[in-house]
């Protein structure tokens, strides 16, 4: 099938960047959303252009570092799956597809297609961990673990830190990020020591980074490839509330 | 931890306080509703009624104090809610300085991506209201003593405009409420996906409810059910 | 011209002798300690933040040492471990079924076909159980029984159930504890992490590793850093094939720029080839994608029993399939080792059998599966690989058989290195996939988790200080003559791939590559076809040189220049694969060669000759290579001819 791609080309940070308008051909339905790029890629390159850049490695969903805004859609129009998974037979003769980088001011672009998430780590790095360090570990049957809350910590745990829950926000807000971290330590035994600092931590780190706040919209977990339901942001509220409200009670060390 | 900003600042900690001032407003509306429904009781009712709002708390407080003291919470609430609201308006638009050439339809809730404009309807709605019905500097009857008179002077048929703007403002207030309702659980911390459903399905039928109440009698009156 | 030359044999001088139950304890007793108040004067550089690499960066930073991290993707949480489906194995005995350290230690010797040392793979089985205890006190939300235990599962044919897992994402959860454990330590300023940056050199200072030379992938700055070790945790090299499981952005360029500086390379033809991935769909490929191994627990596999039997695999009736495991291999059926279910797929394709529009592919059929479990049994246990198979192929596995064919996966070889995981180079450490110690000659399921951690959370926190206790070194920094000399060096290459200017672009070499290792170094090598191959590569790696086209300049986002320099090395890798490949005159593990095979075609070791670890070492671009051999005694486990019958 024959496609009109429009993609945002943008030099380097200081750059204003534009759409472009390129033509593909030829492109198969077997072919990944990523694969059609690389036809395109190879084609500029031996045309004396710069190639697209846009962040890609596992291509199989789950190291998260691809992220294109396709049609307007983080990761593109299927549910569940992230760009590298998305398969050419999604589309049909003759679309025209946009291209564009997760816009936030805390995702800024480094070129074309390619954005900063380095925030995400960030918050990580805030309280978002057991402080358990190697060799300190008690027998690992040493505390049960119900398994619905395995479950459900699992649930969360599967988040791929891709940044499509930001892209998508109308507020661009990376509280889905920040609340499935919390959500999966938070069900966890071995998270509860640290459940009240790691909430206050996380978020004032989510805040300083530049991200938006939630207005419970939903967007994030639609577009969201692991499924990371909307719900793990109420218990966010709930362990920040905590933990400022009731703050002595329940602050560990304050 | 060294704490550089208090946590009411925090995203989180400025939805709290839309849900809590949210929950005041709407504790209002619920009072409100009820007394506008006293105008099905016929004039002297109603009348009696309106006149009884100046008078509670007493002897306990002399009169009209608690009035004021109404006023002044809801005065509070109001101001609190619009500057959260702003303040994290600012940071939602800060947060994305480049808008996307794309612009897709909304994927989530459509009464969730109209909170901010509704907002501003229903606050341009409310400042006419008090004009109208409070002050009654824009209510063509505009008797104090007589708050009866002035509903049905209000929606009388050749002041359809009024009511067609009352309507518009109370389905905007539907909407804000169908997703603030739900949004101010979530904000306050519910956080199961069963609770999720329970507290969209009861935001639905509590705004739908609620504008039932409200529209229920300037249509009366247009109608002439009430005269 | 000769091929090779053959050199002084070498030895692992650092394992402890006795009991080998005693090995480790004795050589944590007998290494050196580092004082905790010199430590954080220490600087230590770690490349690569997979499981190896970044357990190590958070465990080193929590001991008090300085730690540099680098990674080429733009987190440390996207390495390609996390790709790991299946699970972890341990010694926990936790099913009561009689597992033990030993048994562990004895079926991955068993498994690497006798070609891996008894005293690493011991230490191995004997950490395994501290890497769970590790995981679960990190929050790694492992599966549990309702009873609030840890589940565990048996994988990859093994007879006990010692495989714990996380859903088919236990490479994530995993990889994100450690992730976790690191980003700790670098909010608390004991890491300094480095992301998007690529190792392009490594910097000796009196013949020890003393720095690197590394890109910033974002502004193009080449940078030099220096520190008391270095450790090197890139993974493996299969993308040396083009297509393989491996991500994209999977390079052999760390490592093989030190093999150049005089580290050995070990063993670089085992290969591991994967046999449930999804068959190649087209020219367009960039990647193949496995489908965990754990499917092969449900699905049978078969193939059509006459060629060219173009029907819908539905109608083909009962009689008419060739469940060709469970026939040849009648005790472990669809569950054998990877390598020996991968060459049997490669054989009935090679008859002609295969099946899908490449006759490349045999069925994975789950329709015994879904009858004797009802659907949603299946859907419960398979239904996120199910949906992937879908996505990717527009196929429903649940009505139509699953194809599936073998690919690269997983590297044994790597860089050579002692018990205390030092390469030759003195302060150079390798863990990981990047080094060979482990796995033999094959791996087994499960077991590359088990080693990336018990090397990064255990082995080298250990076995490093030692080194460092040695100590004081010298103070260096980036003016010392050579690392000027290694940055040049790096800067000069750029130059020269971005001066040739040619008509070829990088993929279009790298993809001809692929294909001439994967016919000739792939699942099953002759001595014609390495030869071949090797004829083949010198002339690409000529042209390469010639006519690689690579678009802007070096002082920006370039990815068309990284993947070059890439593909650079892994033409010189792959030279030496195939040397390594045609020098081993046996079959043993994942490597098949032609000539060496029993009356019914099963691998034929030959432990008299080849009971050794090959350890090259590089001379000069284009000259021989000298072998080193180091000599395996197995004193606990006697090699035998594995039979899976």
């Amino acid at each position: 099938m024959n496609l009109t791609l429009r993609i945002w080309r943008q030099k380097g940070p200081e750059d204003k960047g534009r759409m472009v308008t390129y033509p593909v051909d030829d492109v198969s339905p077997d072919m990944s959303f990523l694969e059609m790029l690389d036809v395109l890629n190879e084609r500029l390159i031996l045309d004396g252009e710069d190639p697209v850049a846009f962040d890609h490695d596992c291509r199989e969903g789950i190291c998260g570092m691809c992220g294109l805004m396709i049609n307007g859609d983080a990761h593109g129009p299927q549910r569940g799956t992230t760009a590298c998974q998305l398969h050419m037979r999604q589309f049909k003769d003759g679309d025209t597809i946009d291209i564009e980088p997760w816009r936030a001011s805390a995702f800024p672009v480094i070129k074309d297609l390619v954005v900063n998430r380095g925030a995400f780590d960030k918050i990580i790095a805030a309280g978002g961990y057991v402080t358990a360090p190697t060799g300190s570990a008690p027998e690992a049957h040493s505390t049960p673990v119900a398994k619905a809350n395995a479950d459900a910590a699992f649930e969360s745990a599967a988040c791929i830190g891709c940044g499509a829950c930001v892209a998508a926000c109308p507020n661009g807000s990376g509280m889905l990020f920040t609340a499935a971290k919390l959500t999966q330590l938070s069900l966890l035994p071995q998270g509860q020591p640290e459940r009240y600092t790691r909430v206050i931590g996380m978020v004032d780190a989510h805040d300083e980074a530049g991200f938006g706040g939630c207005t419970n919209a939903g967007e994030c977990t639609v577009v969201c490839p692991k499924g990371i339901p909307l719900n793990t942001i109420g218990r966010l509220n709930r362990d920040y509330l905590t933990a400022t409200t009731k703050g002595a009670g329940n602050t560990p060390g304050s | 931890m060294t704490k550089t900003r208090s946590p009411i600042r925090s995203n989180v900690g400025l939805k709290a306080v839309m849900a809590v001032t949210g929950i005041l407003l709407v504790l209002f509306l619920i009072a409100h509703m009820l007394g506008n429904l006293k105008v099905f009781t016929g004039e002297t009712s109603f009348d009696h009624y309106a006149h009884w709002l100046r008078d509670i708390g007493k002897p306990l407080l002399p009169g009209v104090w608690f009035l004021w003291i109404l006023r002044t919470v809801l005065v509070v609430a109001v101001v609190a809610h619009i500057w959260a609201a702003t303040v994290l308006a600012l940071r939602a638009r800060a947060a994305r300085p480049v808008k996307y050439a794309h612009r897709k339809k909304v994927r989530g809730s459509y009464a969730a991506r109209t909170m901010r404009w509704g907002g501003v309807i229903i606050l341009l709605f409310v400042i006419y209201h008090l004009l109208d019905l409070t002050t009654g500097t824009l209510n063509p009857v505009g008797d104090p003593g007589n708050p009866y008179g002035n509903v049905v002077a209000d929606f009388a048929p050749e002041r359809w405009y009024v009511t067609l703007f009352y309507t518009l403002a109370i389905v905007t207030l539907g909407f804000h409420l169908r997703h603030g309702a739900f949004s101010a659980f979530r904000s306050l911390g519910q956080q199961t996906p069963r609770g999720e459903r329970r507290a969209r399905t009861a935001a639905l039928i509590f705004a739908v409810a609620l504008c039932a109440g409200y529209l229920v009698v300037p249509f009366a009156v247009l109608t002439g059910l009430v005269s | 011209m000769e091929l090779f030359t053959e050199g002084d044999p070498i030895a692992d001088t650092k394992a402890p002798t006795g009991p080998i139950e005693k090995r480790w304890e004795t050589r944590r007793f007998e290494a050196k300690l580092v004082n905790p108040a010199n430590r954080r004067k220490m600087t230590v550089i770690v490349v690569g933040t997979g499981l190896a690499g970044g357990s190590a960066a958070a465990t080193l930073a929590e001991q008090g040492y300085h730690v540099k991290s680098y990674c080429y993707q733009d987190s440390p949480r996207r390495a390609h471990s996390i790709a790991a489906q299946g699970g972890i194995n341990a010694a926990k005995n936790y099913r009561n079924d009689g597992d033990s350290v030993h048994r562990l230690f004895y079926d991955t010797v068993k498994g690497g076909d006798f070609r891996s040392r008894e005293s690493n793979v011991h230490r191995l089985a004997e950490v395994s159980v501290n890497i769970i205890d590790q995981c679960v006190a990190q929050g790694v939300p492992f599966a549990r029984e309702y009873g609030g235990l840890l589940d565990t599962r048996s994988f990859g044919g093994a007879q006990v159930q010692r495989t714990f897992y996380a859903r088919g994402q236990t490479g994530q959860q995993l990889l994100l504890g450690a992730y976790q454990a690191l980003e700790r330590q670098i909010g608390l300023g004991n890491v300094e992490m480095n992301a998007r940056h690529e190792m392009l050199e490594l910097v000796l200072v009196d013949g020890r590793a003393r720095g690197i030379v590394v890109r910033d992938l974002v502004t193009g700055e080449i940078s030099t850093e220096m520190a008391d070790a270095v450790v090197l945790a890139s993974g493996g090299y299969g993308n040396v094939f083009y297509l393989s499981t491996n991500a994209k952005g999977c390079n052999v360029t760390a490592t093989w720029r030190a093999h150049r500086k005089g580290a050995y390379f070990a063993n670089p033809c085992y290969t591991q080839i994967h046999p449930t991935c999804i068959p190649v769909s087209g020219d367009h490929q960039s990647k193949l994608t496995l489908m965990s191994e754990s499917l092969r627990n449900d699905g049978r596999v078969w193939v059509p029993k006459t060629k060219g039997d173009d029907r819908n695999p539905r109608d083909i009736p009962e009689d008419e399939r060739d469940y060709y495991l469970e026939r040849i291999y009648p005790s472990f059926g669809n569950l054998v080792p990877r390598d020996i279910a991968s060459r049997a797929a490669k054989n009935v394709c090679d008859e002609g059998r295969g099946v899908g529009p490449t006759k490349l592919g045999v069925y994975l059929d789950f329709a015994d599966a879904i009858d004797r479990l009802g659907r949603k049994a299946i859907e419960a246990k398979y239904g996120n690989l199910f949906e992937m198979y879908e996505r990717i192929t527009g196929e429903d596995p649940y009505e139509v058989p699953m194809r599936i064919y073998p690919a690269v996966h997983y590297t044994m070889g790597g860089l050579w290195v002692d018990y205390d995981l030092q390469s030759s180079i003195p302060g150079l450490f390798v863990i990981g996939e990047a080094n060979f110690s482990d796995h033999g000659a094959n791996r087994l399921g499960a077991s590359a988790l088990m080693q990336g951690l018990a090397d990064g959370y255990f082995v080298l926190p250990t076995t490093i200080a030692n080194y460092l206790a040695s100590g004081p070194l010298e103070k260096v920094d980036a003016s010392h003559p050579a690392a000027v000399e290694a940055r040049t060096d790096v800067e000069d290459r750029i130059q020269r791939l971005l001066a040739v200017d040619g008509d070829r672009t990088v993929d279009s070499f790298h993809r001809e590559l692929g294909q001439i290792m994967w016919e000739h170094c792939g699942m099953e090598r002759s001595e014609a076809g390495l030869r071949k191959a090797i004829g083949e590569i010198r002339d690409l790696r000529e042209q390469f040189w010639q006519r690689v086209k690579v678009s802007g300049t070096g002082e920006e986002l370039n990815q068309s220049l990284e993947k070059a320099g890439r593909v650079a090395d892994f033409f010189e890798l792959a030279e030496l694969m195939c040397i390594d490949a045609l020098h081993r005159e046996e079959s043993c593990g994942g490597h098949f060669r032609a000539e060496h095979q029993t009356p019914d075609g099963e691998a034929q070791r030959d432990d008299d000759r080849f009971a050794y670890v090959a350890a090259w070492e590089f001379t000069a671009t284009g000259e021989p290579s000298v072998l080193h051999k180091e000599d395996l005694k197995f004193e606990y486990v006697h090699p035998t001819q594995r039979s899976y019958k």
